[in-house]
């Protein structure tokens, strides 16, 4: 049976950390599904979780009253889900909801604080790790901004 | 006495365009048609996919627009997007219009080189048009090549391109086909971002893959640099590149990127040999 250090071993959030240091994390995490529909986050609900998807689909919403849940991103399989629960005031900035059936590592975000705060090092690592995504999803947001498919010639 | 005109000065036959009558106008979003025209003369010869032609509104000018589907008895298809005084026109025929076609112009897709391989075609916005061939002949010739992929964006689901030819592509399990939008309501069921992020899912043997890209050049900058990060050589992209084309057969210049003529060596080229070119400012 695989243990939880085993499946992030596998995942590339977690790639180039040593066997140790996985086993440290995976004291963390604990395996759990949802069901196509089911909420996973809610905007200003306590972040004290962050998720890395297995398989399955998540849509990020935010509520805009007149329109329902706008959908500001999709992510999938090897995504991570949440990092609010890093920074102050610890709450969800969106909704977040399974558009299919998921499987993902759940992370106890007290617990991992609480690790990092008493080893830098592994602070800073999965810090690195985090910034890659953010910076990915900062990118991708500059793209929409460009309106990367509005621009053309005028004739 | 009637005054001949001289070698010189008379009016090239590339120039003059065949007319063509509007038989089918469907609108695609709210600012693009697809028109569907008919030779009302000798037809100009079969466009391969990837090329384009330069097309006249009568009285008001001519605009170069790819060719989205060729259909039997000489049927050419063309999406046309509203944006000027030209493509306004042409985008409000009527059935029984004529428009005028000169063509086919430029480089095509190249698609029999990817034999035998994996091919990947990526659009945004409107750029699925010249694609459109290419998607056919993957479903029609599909024994020809390994994985085939096809990737693509839009601002928002209403401002996708034929969306319901998209849809029986998504049904066929012939090839893979993923959508995105840059926001949307739960309604939607493809994904939400830019076209880019969803290469992050494709399978990639950057060897035996042959990408291929359309849209504008902000789009193609991006999609490139995903691709290219991803292992797959510069000459294993191919994009198509829209400039100010105004006489399709290399004479005005318009079209001049540095060292090349969009409307003559495009506008289909391989990324090694534009992608440098875009990333000069001075261009």
């Amino acid at each position: 049976m695989n243990t939880i250090a085993d499946l992030i071993a596998k995942e590339e959030f977690f790639a180039g950390l040593d066997q140790s240091t996985l086993e440290f994390v995976a004291g963390c995490g604990r395996n759990v599904r949802f069901a196509a529909g089911d909420r996973i986050l809610t905007e200003g609900e306590p972040a004290d979780t962050f998720y890395l998807l297995r398989s399955g689909s998540v849509a990020i919403t935010f509520y805009v009253p007149g329109q329902g849940g706008v959908i500001v991103d999709t992510i999938g399989a090897q995504d991570v889900l949440g990092w609010s629960w890093l920074f102050d005031p610890y709450r969800w900035q969106f909704d977040a909801e399974a558009r299919e059936d998921v499987s993902a590592v759940a992370f106890d975000g007290v617990c991992l604080r609480t690790k990092c705060d008493g080893d830098p090092q592994l602070g800073y690592s999965l810090i690195l790790r985090f910034a890659r995504v953010m910076l990915k999803r900062l990118q991708s947001v500059r793209m929409r901004v460009l309106d990367i498919y509005g621009s053309g010639p005028l004739n | 006495m009637a005054l001949a005109l001289s070698t010189e000065t008379r009016v090239p036959d590339a120039m003059v365009p065949v007319p063509y009558r509007v038989v089918g106008r469907a609108r695609e979003t709210a600012d693009t048609v697809t028109l569907s025209l008919e030779p009302a003369a000798e037809p100009i010869a079969t466009p391969l996919a990837g090329q384009f032609n330069m097309l006249c509104a009568f009285g008001v000018g001519e605009v170069p627009i790819s060719v989205s589907g060729v259909d039997q008895g000489h049927r050419l298809r063309h999406t046309v997007r509203a944006v000027g005084a030209v493509s306004q026109r042409l985008c409000a025929a009527e059935a029984g219009t004529l428009v005028g076609v000169r063509g086919p112009y430029g480089t095509d897709w190249g698609l029999e080189s990817a034999f035998g391989q994996d091919v990947i075609v990526i659009a945004g916005g409107i750029g699925l048009a010249p694609l459109r061939p290419v998607v056919h002949e993957l479903l029609r010739n599909r024994r020809h090549f390994r994985r085939a992929t096809v990737l693509v964006g839009a601002r928002a689901p209403e401002e996708m391109v034929f969306r319901g030819e998209v849809a029986s592509w998504q049904a066929s399990t012939r090839i893979t086909v993923r959508t995105t939008v840059d926001y949307a309501t739960a309604a939607w069921k493809g994904e939400v971002g830019v076209v880019p992020t969803l290469i992050a899912g494709v399978t990639i043997d950057p060897e035996v893959t042959t990408v291929m890209i359309c849209g504008p050049e902000v789009m193609l900058r991006f999609t490139a640099a995903e691709v290219l990060g991803r292992g797959v050589a510069a000459d294993r992209v191919r994009v198509s590149m829209e400039r100010n084309m105004q006489c399709g057969i290399g004479r005005c210049g318009h079209c001049q990127l540095g060292p090349v003529l969009i409307c003559t060596h495009g506008p289909v080229f391989p990324w090694s040999r534009v992608g440098p070119l875009l990333a000069r400012r001075e261009l």
